[in-house]
């Protein structure tokens, strides 16, 4: 990929994080890296896709160390879930034999697996000895007629939040506008209702949690055309063009989608979270405000008042057991304050948040919520963590699955909330879900055990005088 | 023995294979206060990360050079140096293993130079010990860039004779030990004890059960590893009486540490099974030269019960491995120990192992070959790691973990299966896997002359539609 294309992904108009001191996305710093790469990234953000065969472009340490290791859930075909890679030889790099190998690697695959479409990831090596992804897959696509896709996003172009970007590109390039939506099928029980179509970028079905917020979209006549990428179809990411509004999920790493379906479609889109309940309800509020339809405003006011009516009455004895509870959060962008609504919501209060992905305008929301002299933490690493839990006496760490053992080692009880995490929290019943993780976590009698220092040392003492 | 079949196809699906760069990882995390890096993108260590604590599920220090598109052309000979002295500076390591990634390779990295740059450029880091390791992903396999890794440690720590003033037998206790990728931090700790047993003192190169055994730990943090082989062991493995290597592929790294020490080795392709482990202990007995533990004798007399137990079971059970070499080989030999047959073999890589094990033919492949070949041959049973569960599901047959990852048990980097009594633990295993699924006698037959009442609740599809053919019942 041309460098003066990648400048122009990193320079994403609607990312609030070009603004003011914080440059696009940082560089990293050799021997003190975190996190993962641009293909990383970018296969994180289609890998849900499920009719998808996805082919990874490169050696065995990109595919071989990575499939199967995400909790994204499809509730129909199992495709995506295969790892399939050119596992490319030492032959095959050295003597140039990249490109044919994948042609009849795209070939196997449509044999074998009829996808609706192939994915082809490039990697770093592949990148680096020049094979020409993009005409591989259109000679693919010309000769066995099946869509195959170059996601140009080798390792080494940056971050993953840059190969999120790409991955989103590749759609808008290759996939949006492929195909038309069927009409909506008619509801039997309200056949004169005004069903519209909305998209919802950055959800991934992460433990299924799509499918706590499908329900609420059901009741209130939004068909999600597609969600980008959880339990998405191939057909449905063609669709994403005839959307009446767009939701950007909790992430800002697809924005360009976003942006680009309002440019070029004109769809409106905000952003929003489905975490806690004061967000679900402002999300569903806001595809109202959107869709402009007086009737579906109803509908949704309806709706949130029942909902929180129920919930009320259903969190009232976790609050109970809740209440007080010291948290320290450490998460990323828009969850760095929509978590800690949902946590203070639950009676806990927490006493700093992480703001490592955040922009000045989640920094201002964290302030709304925690007061003018909340803790924020920039970068922490993990021995600044435990620091900040021993200092603040927090009961308990909220963070990615890349700090659970951090914590588990340190005698700290924790709470993952990050994509490798195994419950939904979004939408209103995922709040009742976190308040019962959260309990779960605090409450198990393992943590004095694990404290206890061992009988005999003890006497020693009594023995030493 | 086997005859080996290439890879036959051009698309890997559902791989078997994990890189050289992670199985160099594992090695180097099996010493003391040490960091692997990898000289490549910063995906590279993020996947190895995630990947080996899914398995062990324990914090691992694991670093990279963060390579980028300008420096993979450019040279990125600044970030190596750079990423050595942030390492050095931050997180004050005994060792850094500093391995290559395909990425590095195919730029045509020259680490060896750039070390001594390093050396010359920050004296002040003199003290923190560096292993070069070559580790491209684009050959070999975790066992492979495991065994790299040690040999490199030797080639790198283990001074000849002459220059590091060594004796062989002059700890006449001592025993080294090179442990393949084959063992488990459970095996390793009960080949400790083993040892122990006769009196003899083991020096684990690599040493994961110190490190990764999932110990609670005083510290509650520590940005390198806590325990494993500590550095200073390397100067006296030229001191012991004798060398002990589990795993052919560790078979060259033993062969160049026997070369610069002159201590004589004693090799062993696994632990699996009566006959490897009597040869084990006979050599132990040889070495520390007094007679058998009592406990060893009772715990091989309880082996030889359990392969009778089990023989029921295993007799003629059809299994399918994909494996690591080495670990496909022990499955192999212990296999046909207890009469059962190996009917689909898929291993990762090449390995001059393959050749001597017995079976008649062996797949270098991924999962899908083993799921084509046990489906044609009738498999059982499938061993394999936690990737082949979706496999064995669609199979319709039980899967016995084995081998790297294991993320969906807890306690597989734990599973010990070597000596006696591990081994009459694998033999319950394997034979406990047959019985969940094992198809009691025959399937119930129903005549169609028969006026049962009750048959449809009974009858399979086929007996309910020959019924239903027959007319005479609606």
């Amino acid at each position: 990929m041309k460098s003066s294309d990648l400048a122009a992904l990193l320079d994403e108009p609607a990312c609030s994080h070009n603004l003011k001191s914080k440059s696009g996305c940082a560089r990293p710093t050799p021997g003190a890296t975190a996190g993962g790469c641009t293909f990383d990234g970018a296969q994180i953000a289609l890998l849900p896709i499920a009719d998808v065969a996805h082919i990874v472009h490169g050696p065995s340490g990109c595919a071989g160390s990575s499939w199967d290791n995400r909790g994204a859930r499809s509730s129909g075909p199992a495709l995506f879930k295969l790892g399939m890679t050119t596992d490319l030889s030492e032959q095959d790099v050295i003597m140039g034999r990249g490109e044919k190998r994948l042609f009849h690697a795209i070939k196997q695959v449509i044999d074998r697996y009829s996808p609706a479409a192939v994915f082809v990831y490039s990697t770093c090596v592949t990148a680096l000895i020049g094979d020409d992804l993009e005409a591989v897959c259109k000679a693919a696509t010309a000769r066995w007629g099946v869509p195959v896709i170059p996601v140009d996003a080798a390792g080494f172009y940056g971050n993953k939040n840059l190969g999120n970007r790409l991955a989103g590109e590749a759609m808008l390039k290759y996939v949006v506008g492929g195909c038309e939506p069927e009409p909506p099928p008619v509801d039997p029980a309200r056949p004169s209702l005004r069903v519209h179509d909305i998209n919802l970028i950055g959800e991934y079905n992460i433990a299924g949690e799509l499918w706590h917020t499908l329900p609420l979209f059901d009741e209130l006549g939004l068909r999600v055309l597609c969600a980008l990428s959880g339990d998405a179809r191939f057909r449905e990411v063609q669709t994403m063009h005839r959307a009446e509004a767009t939701m950007v999920v909790c992430s800002r790493a697809m924005l360009n989608v976003a942006r680009k379906l309002q440019e070029s479609f004109g769809i409106p889109w905000f952003e929003g979270s489905f975490y806690g309940v004061g967000d679900v309800s402002s999300a569903l509020r806001d595809f109202a405000r959107l869709l402009d339809d007086p009737e579906l405003s109803a509908r949704t006011e309806a709706l949130i008042a029942r909902e929180e009516a129920r919930l009320a009455v259903e969190l009232a004895p976790w609050r109970e057991r809740l209440r007080g509870k010291r948290a320290l959060l450490y998460t990323g962008g828009v969850k760095s304050w929509s978590i800690v609504a949902a946590l203070q919501d639950l009676g806990m209060h927490v006493v700093a948040t992480g703001t490592k992905k955040s922009t000045e305008e989640d920094k201002e929301r964290i302030k709304a919520l925690m007061g003018e002299d909340a803790k924020m933490i920039e970068d922490g690493n993990a021995r600044q963590l435990l620091n900040l839990a021993r200092d603040y006496r927090a009961d308990i760490l909220i963070a990615g699955g890349r700090n659970l053992y951090t914590a588990i080692k340190a005698r700290l009880p924790f709470l993952d909330v990050n994509q490798e995490r195994e419950h939904g929290y979004a939408g209103y019943q995922g709040m009742v879900t976190l308040a019962r993780q959260l309990t779960r976590a605090l409450e198990n009698p393992v943590w004095e055990a694990v404290r206890r220092p061992a009988p005999w040392t003890t006497l020693r003492e009594v023995w030493h005088g | 023995m086997a005859k080996i079949l290439g890879r036959s196809k051009p698309l890997a699906v559902s791989p078997l294979k994990t890189s050289q760069p992670l199985g160099a990882s594992l090695a180097v995390l099996g010493l003391n206060r040490a960091m692997p890096l990898l000289h490549g993108a910063q995906g590279c260590a993020a996947f190895a990360n995630v990947f080996l604590v899914r398995h062990f599920r324990e914090p691992i220090p694991l670093q990279s050079t963060a390579m980028d598109q300008v420096s993979s052309i450019m040279g990125a000979d600044d970030n190596l140096i750079a990423a050595l002295k942030t390492i050095a500076e931050k997180n004050r390591p005994a060792a850094i293993g500093l391995l290559t990634t395909g990425l590095s390779e195919a730029q045509g990295t020259d680490i060896q130079r750039v070390l001594k740059v390093f050396r010359a450029r920050h004296p002040e880091f003199q003290s923190v010990r560096i292993v070069p390791v070559n580790t491209p992903d684009f050959s070999g396999c975790l066992e492979s860039g495991f065994a790299a890794a040690v040999e490199a440690m030797i080639d790198t720590w283990v001074l000849p004779t002459d220059e590091a003033g060594t004796t062989p037998g002059r700890r006449t206790h001592q025993v080294n030990v090179l442990c393949g990728s084959l063992l488990t931090p459970g095996d390793l700790e009960s080949l400790r004890e083993l040892i122990e047993r006769f009196g003899l003192h083991p020096v684990l190169v690599p040493d994961l059960s110190d490190s990764l055994d999932g110990h609670l730990d005083a510290e509650d943090f520590s940005p390198v590893t806590i325990g494993g082989t500590p550095l200073s062991a390397f100067a006296t493995l030229g001191d012991a009486a004798a060398t002990l290597v589990i795993g052919p592929s560790l078979y060259s790294a033993a062969e160049l540490l026997e070369s610069r020490t002159g201590v004589p080795t004693h090799r062993f392709d696994h632990l699996f099974g009566l006959d490897a482990n009597d040869r084990l202990t006979m050599t132990l007995a040889g070495i520390a030269g007094r007679g058998v533990p009592a406990r060893l004798e009772r715990q091989r007399a309880q082996l030889q019960d359990a392969l009778l137990d089990t023989h029921f079971l295993l007799g003629q059970a059809r299994v399918a491995v994909g494996a690591d070499p080495d670990l496909l080989h022990a499955f192999s030999v212990l296999l046909a120990e207890t009469g059962a047959e190996v009917v689909a073999a898929v291993a990762s890589s090449r390995a001059a192992v393959l050749a001597r094990t017995p079976l008649a033919q062996i797949r270098i492949g991924d999962l899908e070959d083993l799921e084509d070949l046990a489906r044609a041959r009738g498999a059982e049973l499938v061993i394999s790691n936690s990737h082949a569960a979706a496999t064995a599901e669609r199979l319709g047959v039980p899967l016995l973990r084995a081998g790297i990852p294991q993320y969906d048990r807890i306690g597989g980097y734990q599973s010990t299966w070597i000596g006696y009594s591990g081994s009459r633990q694998l033999l319950f295993d394997l034979a406990n896997a047959l019985l969940e699924q094992a198809e009691q006698g025959v399937a119930p037959y129903h005549s169609v002359y028969s006026r049962k009442a009750d048959y449809r609740q009974e009858a399979g599809h086929g007996a309910a539609q020959a019924l239903a053919n027959s007319g005479r019942w609606h």
